[in-house]
């Protein structure tokens, strides 16, 4: 008894962080959908998103958010599908904590590299 | 085992169901997509020439698609999102089936407004 409610008090602490994450990324997927439309403008290029990024405390804050978020949302999400579809245990476990590892150390990374264009 | 209930057709061809599998759908792919995003935004650590170099790597037809395709997942995913908040959180108006015909146009629309722009 006692394990069965600690399991519905995880789902439901997973599906609230999960919602609370999707409110956060609404923002922010509604802000990067506007960027990605202004940058693609004539094509991609190191420079121009440099030019943007670097140095700019405000990207980099509003980036490092949207990681987060992402760390947050993604792997929940993964592993409720992959629970549906296979069963719960170590493979739905292990896939959705590789995703948050990686998603929180490339995408901080990425927010570093993007902030300082290399000159760390 | 798989716990996800079984549906008959009659389920399977409600709007909702569209809306269902359009979210998980654009979920994965976006999940898959986003480390490998986040990778190559790193290779700015290596300085702009670098950077510019790794960049270049993805000018095949392959990645352009796959970016214009993302985009839509994007918007849709967006949306879908927006319409399970609204029926978690907001007052009980029915599965909201007008949000998921909105998801559905706003990825069309986003869609065309990449192609305009990127070329």
């Amino acid at each position: 008894m006692g394990q069965v409610m600690s399991q519905a008090v995880l789902q439901a602490k997973l599906w609230y962080a999960q919602r609370i994450s999707a409110m956060i990324l609404g923002i922010c997927v509604s802000i990067h959908l506007i960027i990605i439309f202004y940058a693609i403008r004539g094509g991609l290029t190191a420079e121009e998103i440099l030019g943007r990024t670097q140095g700019n405390i405000a990207f980099a804050i509003f980036y490092e958010i949207f990681v987060l978020a992402c760390f947050v949302h993604a792997p929940i999400g993964l592993a409720n599908i992959l629970e549906e579809t296979f069963s719960k245990g170590f493979i739905s476990k292990a896939l959705s904590s590789i995703l948050a590892i990686l998603i929180l150390i490339l995408g901080t990374t990425a927010v570093i590299g993007v902030y300082t264009g290399g000159a760390l | 085992m798989s716990s996800r209930p079984k549906l008959d057709l009659r389920a399977k061809t409600h709007l909702s169901y569209f809306a269902y599998a359009c979210h998980r759908f654009s979920g994965l792919l976006l999940a898959c997509f986003v480390p490998l995003h986040f990778l190559m935004l790193s290779q700015s650590l290596r300085g702009a020439s670098e950077f510019e170099r790794y960049l270049g790597l993805t000018d095949f037809w392959v990645f352009k698609f796959g970016e214009w395709a993302l985009v839509i997942l994007l918007a849709i995913h967006l949306v879908g999102g927006i319409r399970l908040i609204m029926i978690e959180f907001g007052p009980w108006r029915g599965l909201r089936k007008a949000w998921t015909q909105v998801a559905v146009l706003f990825g069309i629309a986003c869609g065309l407004l990449f192609l305009y722009l990127a070329n």
